[in-house]
């Protein structure tokens, strides 16, 4: 067996550094090849920032990990140019069964709204993941864009200052110094980062732990999720079976706090609960093992300084909902175009300061779907496992119960309401487009609309006028004009007009909605621009 | 007419005594295990069936402040 995440992608190469007396200072330094750090890269060098990533390791990562990809993350990967390849591998899924005891109470369809360039949800291993960002990392790299990633350099110390970070780094040939201007930590939910800086991570709100295995069989399961609350062969907890690709899949047990781990992790232990769960003659090759505990917290800011912490490092849930990796994404697609702003010059620092209020609104709320899903999952008091119970005894035969069942609210993405970069909405329009909220995709002629609005701010003018370009203190706005004439499935209308019969709209490049109107007003737009970027 | 988003905490039901009789019936002969998980069933579907989460709310705080 020679799996991706035996293969060194990016292997230890001695630096230029090493041999030089001279401290070199970086523009940005990303701490962390997984994939936040890779997203944050990525980006910055399609838009000529220069970035270094760092990585203690040199291989994608190992075992499966995070296998659920939301619609929203994947919309980003298309902008970071690597959509394609994950949903090509991933396995597109839409339905599920819950079961409860001895039996199995229901089966579900997540009835994906169409009109979307991308599914609800694709499984795909982390290790492929990483590996498709490297990949995307090393193509731009080919084209001489400005990034570089380093195998086995390991963060060893840091030392913050006010215009840059000092950080000394391990390697297998002994230690060096360098310097950035700005560090991104990418480091995990351990982050020696935020240890080295002594940074706070509370709000443990829940301790659990969970066996993982992934086994390669030939089954013939469909490509579902199956749920199970209290299954005989995992008494007062819950399992989760998922497909991946390659005919690998995922079972989750969740095992409680105390627990003996080598015990649980024996394969003949392992072993026995696969066969209570898929039956005494399943044929299966086990690929990895793990337990793994989690926890619900977040930093109390995600920004110290010069150094910006993004993903787990940040922020912790339950995996109940694949929150994880999918707000990670959502924090560098955030981040990265005011950071670009920043380093350019174009807009002042404090816009940086609209990063936290933004991603840690959508914290709160990822942790707080994921407490609900584990008080749920595993109830803390004798009436709460009484109450559960009801809910799922009568959700077999009355649909009426199925919302209230709770195995995970799956990912998707915050409105930030309430941020200072919003200009109040103008527009009697949709709820789902209002300022703060991510653009909702719609099918154009042969594309979709997403993939026109790319990374810059964009005036989408629909049956609007506005002007073709303008600029307002050095923030350059392309308009794309639509009318409700092309839009044939009358999506267009549905998600950016209601009954209005115009709109103009001011998009962020993370392609969030940063103010609308029903027509187009200069003093206005341009105050909105201003606001947009920190300045008002 | 209350307002729809009210909680009716006036007399109410068409029938009082016999709702309160089919009440008891329905715990008769039943285990505490079994009553308890009777009654969680039956505030799920009577929730359900009010659906208003202002009007449940305040009865989940009428409830809370008891006798």
């Amino acid at each position: 067996m020679n799996k991706i995440f035996e293969t060194p992608l990016y292997p230890y190469r001695r630096a230029p550094e090493q041999d030089e007396e001279r401290i070199m200072r970086h523009k940005v330094v990303v701490v962390g090849a997984g994939p936040i750090g890779l997203a944050a890269a990525i980006d910055l060098a399609q838009n000529d920032i220069p970035v270094l990533v760092i990585d203690d390791n040199d291989k994608v990562s190992f075992g499966s990990r995070a296998i659920c990809f939301a619609k929203r993350p994947l919309e980003i990967l298309d902008r970071l140019g690597a959509g394609d390849a994950m949903v090509e591998k991933g396995v597109e899924w839409e339905f599920g069964r819950v079961f409860f005891g001895e039996r199995e109470v229901y089966r579900f369809n997540l009835l994906p709204e169409a009109g979307h360039k991308r599914p609800a949800f694709i499984n795909l291993q982390q290790y492929y993941f990483e590996e498709f960002l490297v990949r995307r990392l090393r193509e731009l790299e080919a084209e001489g864009r400005p990034v570089e990633i380093r195998g086995k350099n390991k963060l060893a110390a840091i030392g913050a200052h006010e215009d840059h970070v000092t950080l000394e780094i391990d390697t297998p040939e002994g230690p060096y110094n360098l310097e950035a201007e700005w560090l991104i930590a990418a480091d995990g939910a351990g982050s020696p980062t935020r240890r080295m800086m002594g940074l706070d991570f509370v709000g443990k709100v829940f301790e659990d732990n969970f066996l993982i295995a992934d086994v390669i069989m030939q089954a013939d399961f469909p490509t579902e999720r199956w749920f199970w609350f209290d299954p005989p062969f995992n008494r007062g907890q819950s399992a989760l079976l998922h497909k991946q690709p390659d005919n690998v899949w995922r079972i989750d047990f969740q095992l409680g706090w105390d627990i003996d781990r080598e015990h649980e992790l024996k394969p003949e232990n392992i072993d026995r609960r696969l066969r209570a769960m898929l039956g005494e003659d399943i044929r299966y090759e086990l690929e990895w093992s793990s337990i793994y505990t989690f926890q619900c917290r977040r930093m109390e800011t995600f920004r110290k300084g010069r150094v910006i912490f993004a993903g787990d490092s940040a922020h912790q849930v339950s995996p109940f909902g694949a929150r994880g990796a999918n707000s990670g994404l959502q924090d560098t697609d955030n981040l990265i175009w005011k950071l670009r702003l920043v380093i350019e010059g174009k807009a002042p620092e404090s816009l940086l300061d609209s990063y936290d209020f933004e991603r840690i609104l959508a914290a709160d709320e990822n942790i707080l779907n994921s407490t609900r899903s584990t008080d749920f999952i595993t109830p803390k008091s004798e009436i709460s496992r009484i109450l559960r119970d009801a809910v799922l005894d009568l959700s077999a035969e009355h649909e009426f119960a199925r919302p209230l069942v709770n195995s995970g609210r799956l990912s998707v993405p915050a409105i930030y309401d309430g941020s200072p970069l919003n200009t109040a909405d103008a527009l009697d329009g949709p709820a789902i487009s209002r300022p703060g909220a991510p653009c909702p995709d719609a099918p154009l002629g042969e594309g979709f609309l997403l993939d026109r609005l790319g990374d810059r701010f964009i005036l989408l003018t629909i049956d609007a006028e506005a002007p073709d370009e303008i600029e307002e203190d050095g923030i350059a706005v392309t308009r794309l004009a639509l009318s409700v004439r092309d839009d044939t499935t009358g999506a267009l209308k549905r998600r950016y007009l209601a009954d209005e019969p115009s709109a103009v709209y001011l998009i962020r490049p993370d392609q969030h909605v940063a103010a609308r109107r029903p027509s187009w007003n200069e003093n206005l737009f341009r105050a909105a621009i201003r606001r947009a970027t920190g300045k008002e | 007419m209350p307002d729809m988003t009210d909680l009716i905490l006036t007399p109410n039901l068409d029938d009082a005594d016999g709702f309160y009789a089919a009440l008891l019936a329905a715990h008769e002969g039943l285990s505490k295990e079994e009553s308890d998980a009777f009654n969680a069933r039956l505030i799920l579907i009577l929730a359900n069936h009010i659906g208003d989460n202002s009007v449940l709310e305040k009865a989940i705080g009428t409830a809370k402040k008891g006798k």
